[in-house]
């Protein structure tokens, strides 16, 4: 699905492109700074779950989108995992036209404005903006230009529905709600298929809902995609897990041709070390689904919720950049990361360490715990953790943390979270034993057409990566739904 | 979606509701169960499938009322729907003619076990049932599992029923008297635990049924996780049923109790709002 050089050409040769590059010189435009972002100040922001960035006002995006040289060689694109037409739609927003900006984003991205607030850009599109690899300045905010255009659209009011072509009485079946699953229903969709998404929990949205909480993604953002997902005829089933509630067989007897599972990574790993399993320690999963999914902060919702006053998280991801902010708003005194590598090797989005410092967290890196102690409730009351130091670089390439003898100490806590990792949702391989899967427990596809051993059923997500990113699980989404319309076509029509 | 078509109160405090849910009524076996949630505010809370009616679509619960979620659902009545309701989950039972079983219920464990009696004997097992309840009126399913049992056995710890005594003085008395080549338990914790250690006395192997705090109940949390022969394990997707001579089953009591003060608190406001 890459887009060819030669049609970047063509699209960066229309007039209007030609024009708005005339309208200031290079020179003026890479003079200008890179817009901050408005945010709600960290002692306000704590005190609730209101959404951290403000967002930018029109004038603000204008002159970022400014910024923006029209490269002739638009390396930002190659930093995309879905090849948004990056300058494309920055240069409507440099005109005003931001309408038009979010149908560029929408050609390809199927939830900009959840994907201008979670990407790591700066790992991504950003990271390879001209002005970062060869100016030496700041990138042009991709990012928030990409939530600017989409959240305009969302509320004017005015959102495109996209175009579905006429019912050609196929049913697919979608396994998993997440981004992938929305994304290859949306593509299906538009193509005239019959569309049903089944979901195992009582909420649509996968990770986007129970997992990323709503001071980073406010669930009405993601409700809006899926209504209009539900304009477009999709349907979607909750409280039905595909392997259980109904067989792949059962869904074959009752008319479904083709099958995409996109059922993530939602098997979170303990350490198993000594105590792990006392009462106040929980896996992230628990801990964000408890706050998110169920609300259980909320005195009105019969969920509980341990607030902890000491609160450690185990790890360095966004998972645990989530928790650790989570625990500070509900009223922990200290909110504490361990991380046994240090600040540079962390692998969350920049934004949400620096949010995290402002926050009051506490960041103890190279640093790892190895027991847990408990009072005489069962209920944890300390860690021991040792000190790490850095030796030479393992298979990720990152240097290895070594544990240094003798270097253990206590820390008082009433509550941790350990966030190392997720391993795939198994409930689909084992209900499928022809299904072929990797040690790791993820299923295998063929690379470009993302189909697994299974020919009808075609795979993408977490479920095949491991635990990547939202935007890479929305690639997989759009190029399995290719994939399977060729497929289907191919089939029914030989 | 998931209507009440029948209620029926076997004591005060237990409840027994048939729902429709036709598609679950047709996948489960014994040994599974569903998540419930009722109202849009509700917890998700675990509850073994004690029978289902695949003719008619429907699926029966048997509910004891010990908090705020096992109320609201208990004081749904016919025709009223359950919010949300998704299954079978766990594990199903490993049902094998293995020739005299051992099935002991306490309290409303009796309800995951009748099932599970069911199987056995139609797999052409002796079946000894052992039933036991704190008094009388706490005795539940009697007639139902009568109808799959050899034998049926009850103990009542105020002797108001059947004989006055624990589970675990019926449970020796059989297997004193015969070869008992397998048991299971299913009822609160503390009983289990046990019963694991008088089955141990008599080398024989035992299943335990475990009811652990769950949230999702499909693998994603790790809340309902436990020790089983030192390894932690899930009881939703890995259990719900393990080796009890493995089981630690002082774990699990304390597991039990992590939310214990704030569940109060949303029982007594439950109970408080529904006065008014
Ligand atoms: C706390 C947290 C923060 C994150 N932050 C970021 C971030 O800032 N930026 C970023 O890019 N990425 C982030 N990620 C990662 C990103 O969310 C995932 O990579 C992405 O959601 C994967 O999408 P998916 O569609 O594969 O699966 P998921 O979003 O995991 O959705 C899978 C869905 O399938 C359902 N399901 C599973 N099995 C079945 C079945 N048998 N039948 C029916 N339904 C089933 C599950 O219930 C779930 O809802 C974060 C992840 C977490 C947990
Ligand atoms: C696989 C499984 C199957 C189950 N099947 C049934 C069933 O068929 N019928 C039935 O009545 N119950 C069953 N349970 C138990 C049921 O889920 C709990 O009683 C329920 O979650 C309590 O919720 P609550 O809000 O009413 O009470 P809470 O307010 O959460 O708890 C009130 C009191 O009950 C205790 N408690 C909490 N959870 C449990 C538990 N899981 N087991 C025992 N005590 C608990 C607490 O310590 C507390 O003191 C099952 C549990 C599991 C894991
Ligand atoms: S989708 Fe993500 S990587 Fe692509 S342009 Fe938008 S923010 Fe950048
Ligand atoms: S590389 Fe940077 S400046 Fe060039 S087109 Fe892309 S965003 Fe604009
Ligand atoms: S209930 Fe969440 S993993 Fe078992």
């Amino acid at each position: 699905m890459t887009v060819t050089k030669e049609f970047l050409k063509e699209e960066r040769e229309q007039s209007w492109r030609v024009d708005v590059r005339k309208l200031l010189k290079n020179k003026e435009r890479t003079a200008l700074k890179r817009v901050h972002m408005g945010e709600v100040a960290p002692d306000e922001r704590v005190k609730s779950n209101i959404e951290v960035n403000t967002g930018l006002t029109a004038e603000e995006a204008i002159n970022e989108a400014r910024r923006c040289l029209d490269c002739p060689d638009p390396t930002c694109i190659t930093g995309c995992p879905v090849e948004i037409n990056i300058p494309k739609f920055i240069k409507r927003i440099e005109l005003g036209e931001f309408l038009d900006a979010a149908r560029v984003l929408k050609e390809t991205s199927a939830l900009p404005a959840v994907c201008g607030r979670v990407c790591p850009q700066e790992k991504q599109c950003e990271a390879k903006c001209f002005y970062q690899i060869k100016m030496e300045k700041d990138p042009v905010a991709i990012g928030y230009l990409e939530r600017f255009a989409a959240d305009y659209e969302r509320e004017s009011g005015q959102i495109s529905v996209p175009e579905v072509a006429a019912p050609n009485g196929i049913k697919v079946a979608v396994i998993g709600s997440g981004p992938a699953g929305l994304t290859f229903a949306g593509d299906m969709a538009k193509q005239g298929y019959d569309v049903t998404v089944f979901e195992a929990l009582h909420q649509i949205g996968g990770v986007l809902k129970y997992g990323i909480p709503e001071f980073r993604l406010p669930n009405s953002i993601v409700d809006v995609e899926i209504d209009n997902l539900k304009k477009m005829g999709v349907k979607f089933e909750t409280n039905f897990i595909v392997g259980r509630t109904a067989t792949i067989e059962d869904l074959k007897e009752e008319g479904y041709q083709g099958f995409f599972t996109g059922s993530g990574a939602g098997l979170p790993r303990f350490m198993n070390i000594p105590g792990e399993n006392y009462i106040g320690i929980l896996s992230s999963n628990e801990y964000l689904t408890r706050v998110n999914l169920m609300d259980a902060a909320n005195p009105a919702t019969d969920t509980p919720i341990i607030s902890g006053k000491n609160v450690a998280v185990i790890g360095g991801g966004n998972t645990a950049m989530d928790s650790v902010r989570t625990a500070k708003r509900l009223g922990a005194d200290r909110a504490m990361i361990i991380y046994r590598r240090s600040m540079e090797e962390m692998p969350a989005r920049v934004e949400e360490i620096k949010h995290a410092q402002e926050e009051g967290i506490e960041f103890m890196t190279l640093t790892n715990p190895v027991e847990y102690f408990a009072d005489e409730t069962g209920r944890v009351s300390k860690v021991r953790v040792q000190k790490m130091e850095l030796g030479e670089p393992d298979a990720s390439g990152r240097r290895r943390p070594v544990p240094m003898e003798g270097s253990e100490y206590d820390i008082e806590v009433d509550t941790v979270v350990v966030s190392v990792g997720v391993s795939p949702n198994p409930l689909i391989p084992s209900s499928l034993p022809q299904l072929e899967t990797t040690r790791w427990g993820t299923i295998v596809v063929d690379e470009e057409k993302l189909q697994t051993s299974i020919p009808e059923m075609f795979a993408g997500g977490d479920i095949v990566r491991g635990g990547a990113t939202v935007i890479l699980a929305m690639g997989d989404g759009r190029n399995a739904a290719a994939s399977m319309h060729n497929y289907l076509q191919d089939k029914l029509n030989p | 979606m998931n209507k009440i078509v029948e209620k029926e109160h076997f004591s005060e405090n237990v409840v027994r509701l048939e729902i429709e849910a036709p598609r679950i009524a047709k996948a489960r076996r014994a040994g599974h169960f569903v998540i419930v949630k009722v109202g849009e505010t509700g917890e998700r809370i675990p509850l073994t499938i004690a029978a289902a009616n695949p003719e008619r679509g429907t699926i029966t619960l048997v509910i004891q009322k010990v908090g705020v979620s096992s109320r609201r659902i208990t004081d749904l009545n016919v025709g009223d729907e359950l919010t949300d309701l998704v299954g079978p989950l766990g594990e199903a039972t490993h049902i094998e003619k293995v020739g005299t079983v051992l099935a002991c219920g306490g309290g409303v464990g009796v309800a995951p076990l009748l099932p599970i009696v069911e199987a056995l004997k139609k797999a052409g097992n002796r079946v000894v049932t052992i039933l036991a309840a704190r008094t009388k009126d706490l005795v539940i399913l009697e007639e139902q599992i009568a109808e799959y049992s050899d034998e049926v056995i009850i103990m009542t710890d105020d002797g108001s029923y059947g004989k006055k005594g624990l589970i675990t003085d019926g449970m020796k008395e059989v297997m004193e008297r015969e070869k008992v080549d397998e048991a299971v338990v299913i009822g609160p914790a503390i009983m289990m635990k046990f019963a694991a250690l008088t089955t141990k006395e008599y080398n024989v192997p035992t299943v335990a049924s475990l009811n652990t705090i769950m949230v999702d109940g499909t693998g994603m949390c790790g809340a309902c996780r436990i020790t089983v022969g030192g390894k932690t394990k899930f009881v939703c997707v890995d259990g719900p049923e393990f080796d009890a001579h493995q089981v630690d089953f002082d774990e699990m009591l304390l597991r039990l109790n992590g939310y214990k003060e704030i569940e109060k608190g949303a029982e007594q406001q439950y109970l408080k709002s529904k006065d008014k």
